[in-house]
């Protein structure tokens, strides 16, 4: 436990300290999100009904973004072969990683983001849903998104790669997470989504560390 | 399955097989068509239109079935290391994302005269649309690492990972509200279609199957001469 705890802690301090971590998801996740209304026209009424989609669609390109980091720079550096010869299976090694991008990365997006929903007027009643939404549903996207680097780790362009892997998965988190959202939908629905999102993060929890290990281990060979 | 491990012997018995399911494929088509075409009736709402069915619903479940295939395959070389069965998976792969790509054009002129439109986000149409995705998806993998054997080796995970989504096709109609119709043929409690109607439905599923399987070997054929080519060309490169 000490040794995983070790791992997490050894990838935040890469992440804070190297920069280009969450301040730079962060910066990502403010372009899209400033890009939507010039895009689609300053219209309130219309940007208050398509505001938690336009947040939870930012969520998912920047945490998509920010994916290779959870294994790249360890692949190019040897890192991963030592740890795959170490005392902690290299599932838990896995897992270890997405916790980390999750926490540098995803968790700090998720709850940033419902605050940001003033820029695309977000109806004050939907902040706290929403927010519980997401970080409920950035476990999962954090989990998808290391199996995704994972599969892409040794290729020079894996970035649009990923991308088609990962956004097709991403589907039932988006669809979930935003009927999760709505503050002024029927009262059992809320919960059901939330919980089906939990689910999805659970079962995330035990395919993503089985799936990233075995697809690493075949470029580790 | 160890019996086809072999590939010579594979490759001799589909050899062998090859022309009597193009024979057979062949005439299940002109019997379906015939069915579909002429003899079945028109729907009492839908009218003519009924009849994209026979080419749309076949298509579907084909769509599904590839990938299960797929997927299967993908299973027996992770945990078997059969020889053969990646080349099952990845030549199985671009002929399952036709089929898919059938069922979603054909459903989607189906849905203009029906729904008025080509196209809604409905739970059916997006969980196919994602099945497309994956497709693309996994053969994307085969294509980007060059390395034959670190290439199957990764797309076995895609493949498995993906397959999370075909219950998830399966069953959206009757998960949500979905405009698509419910299951009527593999239902519990028998098909809901009538006879006359069914017969000819059924029919093209079967030459749809065995469309799937005389392409399908005629693939695995092909893979495996590109692979003998690839082998000769190393073996060559390394004798100079």
């Amino acid at each position: 436990m000490n040794l995983i705890l070790a791992l997490i802690k050894r990838d935040l301090t890469l992440t804070l300290r190297q920069g280009g971590g969450a301040g730079t998801a962060l910066g990502f996740f403010l372009c899209v999100v400033v890009l939507l209304p010039i895009g689609i026209g300053p219209d309130q009424a219309l940007l208050a009904r398509i505001a938690p989609g336009a947040l939870w669609i930012s969520l998912l390109l920047s945490v998509l973004l920010s994916a290779d980091r959870i294994y790249q720079q360890d692949y190019e550096d040897g890192s991963l072969d030592v740890m795959t010869m170490g005392p902690v299976p290299f599932e838990i090694v896995a897992l270890a990683k997405s916790v980390a991008h999750w926490l540098s990365t995803s968790l700090p997006l998720a709850i940033a983001a419902p605050i940001l929903g003033f820029l695309v007027n977000l109806e004050p009643a939907a902040i706290l849903p929403l927010a519980i939404a997401m970080v409920v549903g950035s476990i999962a996207l954090s989990l998808i998104a290391s199996i995704g680097a994972a599969v892409t780790v040794g290729l020079r362009r894996g970035g649009l790669l990923v991308s088609i892997l990962v956004l097709p998965l991403y589907v039932p988190v988006l669809i979930f997470g935003l009927s999760a959202s709505q503050p002024n939908a029927a009262p059992g629905l809320t919960a059901a989504s939330l919980l089906i999102l939990v689910a999805i993060a659970l079962a995330g929890l035990v395919v993503s560390p089985l799936a990233s290990a075995a697809a690493l281990r075949s470029y580790l060979k | 399955m160890q019996f086809l491990a072999n590939p010579t012997r594979f490759l001799r018995i589909a050899n062998a097989v090859l022309p009597y399911v193009w024979a057979i494929t062949v005439a299940l088509f002109a019997v379906g068509l015939y069915g579909a075409l002429v003899t079945a009736p028109p729907d009492y709402q839908q009218g003519e239109t009924v009849r994209i069915m026979y080419v749309h619903v076949p298509a579907a479940w084909m769509a599904l079935f590839v990938y299960t295939v797929m997927a299967l395959a993908s299973a027996v070389a992770a945990i078997f290391r059969h020889p053969l069965a990646d080349v099952a998976a990845k030549t199985a792969a671009p002929i399952g994302a036709v089929f898919c790509f059938l069922s979603l054009a054909t459903g989607s002129l189906w849905g203009k005269p029906m729904w008025g439109a080509w196209w809604v986000w409905d739970a059916r149409l997006t969980s196919m649309f994602v099945l497309m995705l994956l497709y693309i998806g996994y053969m994307a993998i085969w294509a980007a690492i060059e390395e034959p054997h670190r290439a199957a080796m990764v797309a076995r995970v895609v493949a498995l990972v993906g397959f999370i989504n075909i219950p998830i096709v399966k069953f959206s109609v009757d998960w949500w509200n979905s405009l698509h119709q419910p299951a009527s043929v593999f239902r519990m409690g028998g098909p809901t279609i009538a006879g006359p109607m069914l017969w000819p439905l059924l029919v093209m599923g079967l030459a749809y199957a065995l469309l799937f399987l005389a392409l399908h070997l005629t693939a695995m054929r092909a893979e495996i001469a590109a692979r003998k080519i690839r082998q000769i060309q190393i073996a060559e490169i390394g004798d100079r």
